[in-house]
């Protein structure tokens, strides 16, 4: 099938390319064998996902991909992650969307379809190659996703029973475990899949010698290509932000780079694109800009994937041994592209005439410039690994590695082009919609300037800004708040809605400035340790502890709140909230519990004591911490944790939202609870009434009660059965233990009471009915604790607001844009 | 001189600054020996030591000692030269660092006998190799 498709795919662009040369005569011909090929290509291929979509499905653990990517425990909708988790997936889903895409493009387009088909098939047949799985003598074309486990694992099990099936699967990384990551991959792959679309109508026209013509139906397709990618990048950046623990939106990782940088790239040709339709001019940046888009989208590919990164990036992929390959794949498009234009370069058109300062394309022009040194300077200590791999190959020794603070030497470029960026789109925006010279520009600035001052003025003063560059950031933002909303509203008065894309997506621009200065700038770390306790060792008392230590029920002062660590929970599903352990027993089978008591929220009973429940992924704990001001009590927030047998702990926050901040936490450590290796045995005797010590904790011995039944035994004639309420006190929580004593004939029975929270196993050893005494055995174990992390982020949802109006600015300029392009088909100008 | 010249000076100035910047602040891969005399040099620059942690003949990790309130720990490390270290990091045990086959520490020596690390990253079995 994976063949059938990787056929298909040569063929149809074999034939779209006879299409394209044929004359009029053949050209029905040609073309309708064309689509027939490309029908069968994209048959193939949504059969292909569709198989593997299967075997995930239905749990063929037979099938590697399934084994590696599956398990049971999984809900359906984590099942679509399962599928692109995995490299070859992953591919697939790519190769879907460019399916999609062709589709689109081979019913919108008339004069266009031929060329720009060939490109798309061409780029498929690549893409296909990497799932061929086809290995000719030492070399393997491609890692196809349908090798069977016993292909690959040569665990001792396959050579006893060849047809053995595992179990259950390893399942999918519980990072991935998140709405956000469900919708994010497909996103980020749509795209990159969609810068192909104004690169094929790129080398289309080059090749057809349609030099400038390209531009029109290319130009909704980059935004909406900029659209579609700016909204998986931020999905992702959500995602990290929600689920990671780093603490923030973005890392400066090697693969999130990867896909910023052609971003940027896309952005900045969007604006020499629509320079050229003004004015004629830009046409051969825009053509080099639309090229190292695409070109960057397979570098990122291939960093990403070819294992080049190695130990740089936390999530980029295995190495499937596909690195020439992919290296062939960006090099031969980087080739035939720069051939293309070279070839033909002298004949596209250029305006001689020098820009003046007071014309917007000089403006916009600045603005990709800046963008594209952005893109540059990111890129470029990206690559630091791919420069120590060239140079190792050709002999030499480099020792280079990636800046060891980040954040810090990203930030320090890029927001200062950010800055310039900002002030710049500002500027730029009165040129676009006017002439200017320089009396009508200062008479125009000057409103928004003095408006944007004053705003900043005061939300320096209220936001207690008083860093000098943080200071410049928001100016910049206000400016341009202020400058485009000038703008806009001309725009919403004037001429229509079609028009407000760009002021729009600007005004996102200088939210998200003031955004990301807030939350990265001012972003405080509250959980150091307050209690005035510390933990002796010199110099390391000197240090930041970003974490602290919190025991269950005890409250530790952390900053201006007082915390406290209330115990575990799971999520139940059908029950709002969480709850908590102590109510579930769980059983034999994965995902599911007994109730020990009602559960219940909110005065409604969802289930009752004995009833089984279905937990949402088992190993998933939510761990409750309270949070109270002075004695008030707060809110509680339930970060996640979960203790993965193969990836160690995986931790997810919990964030209570203010308006004008986050608050974050997130656990860094958990007290492993599975197994406890209890302490020796420590002996108490105590009669009803009486209150001892067990290890820190004060307990009372209430009564001791004979029982009639017992739980789950069955009480003979003549057996006795006695029961020690116990009371322990930790801080403010009481617990009630109730060991078992059973006497059944000649044999003696205890059933012991553990409570894992406060790490005590106690057995109601012998009673001692001459000294009214009961004998307690006493076993120990650590008290559970959270080791945890809180941050404050102020003003988050700025970011957040200025993301979704960019969008909805790249929204409404693919709508013009598209239109427009409609409307010159229709007309027969294409 | 055109305007766009004067443009063009000034992109390839801020290339320049953009690359001798990078240059600048580009960590270097360093054993612990290279990394001590950097120290003893004065140069406080956070570098990249690879290795692994120190096991026992029976392939149990040795060496880490847990801060009391848990929030930072020791553990020892064996560079690729077979160089012992201690190293120290201010955060918690990271759950799967026992298990991590390749340790990659950044960070510099912030006294003769201890490596105090920034940033810990980690290369763990992958799961192809877990089902072995």
């Amino acid at each position: 099938m994976v063949i059938l498709v990787f056929v298909s795919s040569i063929v149809t662009a074999f034939s779209y390319y006879k299409y394209t040369l044929a004359n009029e005569l053949e050209r029905a011909g040609w073309r309708k064998f064309s689509r027939i090929s490309f029908y069968v290509h994209a048959v193939a291929s949504i059969a292909v996902v569709a198989i593997l979509f299967n075997i995930i499905y239905n749990f063929r653990f037979e099938y590697f991909y399934a084994y590696s990517h599956a398990s049971r425990a999984l809900p359906v909708h984590y099942m679509i992650s399962s599928f692109w988790e995995g490299q070859e997936g992953s591919f697939l889903l790519w190769i879907f969307w460019n399916v999609v895409l062709g589709i689109v493009l081979v019913h919108t387009n008339k004069s266009w379809e031929g060329p720009v088909m060939v490109v798309f098939a061409l780029v498929q047949a690549f893409l296909v190659s990497m799932i061929l799985g086809v290995v000719i003598g030492d070399l393997k074309i491609g890692s196809s996703p349908f090798i069977l486990l016993r292909d690959v694992s040569n665990a001792p099990i396959f050579s006893i029973d060849p047809n053995f099936v595992p179990e259950d699967g390893t399942g999918l990384n519980p990072l991935l475990q998140n709405i956000w990551m469900v919708i994010h991959p497909p996103t980020l792959f749509l795209g990159y899949a969609s810068t192909l679309v104004p690169f094929a109508y790129l080398m289309g026209g080059l090749a057809t010698g349609r030099y400038k013509e390209w531009i029109r139906p290319a130009l909704p397709w980059t935004i909406f290509s900029a659209f579609i990618l700016g909204m998986g990048i931020m999905m992702g950046a959500y995602w990290a932000y929600v689920t990671l623990n780093f603490g923030g939106y973005w890392n400066w990782d090697p693969v999130e780079n990867a896909s910023y940088v052609p971003w940027l790239i896309l952005v900045a040709s969007i604006h020499t694109m629509i320079t050229y339709k003004k004015s004629s001019t830009a046409l051969k940046t825009s053509i080099v800009l639309v090229i190292t888009s695409f070109i960057l989208v397979l570098y990122a590919t291939f960093l990403v994937r070819s294992g080049v990164l190695g130990d740089t990036s936390v999530h980029s992929f295995t190495d499937l041994g596909l690195s020439g390959q992919l290296l062939i794949y960006l090099l031969f498009f980087l080739f035939v592209a720069i051939f293309i234009s070279a070839k033909v370069w002298k004949h596209i058109p250029s305006s001689e005439k020098e820009a003046s300062v007071y014309s917007r394309e000089f403006w916009i022009f600045i603005g990709a410039t800046t963008l594209s040194l952005m893109a540059f300077q990111v890129i470029l200590p990206t690559s630091i690994p791919v420069f120590n791999a060239v140079i190792e190959s050709f002999g030499g020794i480099s020792n280079m590695a990636p800046p060891a603070n980040q954040e810090e030497f990203y930030s320090k470029f890029q927001l200062w082009f950010a800055v310039a960026l900002a002030i710049l789109t500002g500027v730029g925006q009165f040129f676009w919609w006017k002439k200017m010279d320089k009396k009508a520009l200062k008479d125009a600035l000057t409103v928004p300037y003095v408006i944007a001052m004053i705003v900043s003025a005061i939300i320096i003063t209220l936001g207690k800004v008083y860093n000098i560059s943080y200071i410049v950031i928001v100016v910049a933002g206000a400016f341009t708040i202020i400058a485009n909303g000038t703008i806009l509203i001309k725009i919403l008065r004037k001429s229509s809605f079609k028009l407000a894309g760009g002021s729009l997506a600007h005004i996102g621009l200088g939210m998200i400035l003031i955004g990301v200065m807030f939350s990265s700038g001012y972003s405080q770390v509250i959980s150091t340790n307050m209690s005035g306790l510390t933990y002796k060792k010199d110099w390391e008392d000197e240090l930041n502890k970003e974490n602290v230590l919190l025991w269950i029920n005890k409250p530790l002062q952390m900053l201006e709140y007082d915390v406290i660590y209330r115990g575990r929970h799971k999520k139940v599903s059908g029950v709002p909230g969480y709850v908590s352990v102590n109510k579930l027993q769980s059983t034999e089978k994965v995902n599911e519990a007994i109730a020990l008591a009602d559960i219940e929220v909110k005065g409604k009973t969802y289930h009752k004591k004995g009833e089984k429940v279905e937990i949402v992924l088992e190993e998933n704990s939510y761990f409750e911490i309270e949070y109270y001001k002075g004695d008030d009590y707060k809110f509680t927030l339930y970060p996640m944790s979960q203790p993965n047998p193969t990836m160690g702990l995986i931790s997810s926050p919990d964030s209570k939202w203010f308006v004008g901040k986050d608050l974050y936490t997130h656990i860094s450590a958990i007290n492993d609870y599975d197994e406890p290796e209890w302490k020796d045995d420590e002996f108490y005797e105590a009669s009803p009434g009486e209150q001892f010590h067990i290890s820190d904790y004060v307990t009372t011995f209430e009564s001791g009660e004979v029982l009639d039944e017992v739980e789950g035994l069955n009480l003979k004639e003549g057996d006795v059965a006695v029961q020690a309420n116990l009371i322990i006190y930790d801080n403010d929580i009481e617990k009630r233990l109730k060991p078992i004593f059973i006497i059944s004939g000649n044999q003696v029975g205890r059933v012991p009471v553990i409570d894992q929270e406060l790490g005590v196993k106690v057995e109601l050893n012998n009673i001692i009915p001459e000294e009214n005494k009961f004998s307690f055995k006493v076993n120990r174990y650590q008290k559970d604790y959270v080791v945890m992390k809180a941050m404050v982020k102020p003003h988050i949802n700025i970011l957040w607001a200025g993301t979704l109006l960019m969008l909805i600015g790249f929204g409404v300029a693919i709508y013009r844009r598209y239109d427009e392009f409609i409307k010159m088909r229709d007309k027969g100008l294409e | 001189m055109k305007k766009g010249h004067i443009l063009g000076i000034g992109v390839i100035a801020i290339a320049i600054v953009i690359i001798i910047t990078m240059m600048g602040s580009a960590s270097t891969y360093e054993s612990f020996n290279t990394a001590r005399t950097m120290a003893i040099n004065g140069n406080d620059k956070a570098i990249h030591v690879v290795g692994e942690l120190k096991k026992n003949t029976t392939g149990n990790v040795v060496g880490i000692e847990v801060g009391e309130d848990k929030t930072s720990f020791h553990f020892m490390m064996v560079d690729n030269d077979g160089v012992e270290q201690k190293v120290f990091y201010n955060e918690p045990v990271p759950a799967d660092f026992h298990r991590s086959e390749q340790v990659v520490v950044i960070g510099s020596y912030k006294r003769d006998d201890l490596f105090v690390a920034d940033k810990i990253l980690m290369k763990c079995p992958s799961k192809y190799q877990e089902e072995v």
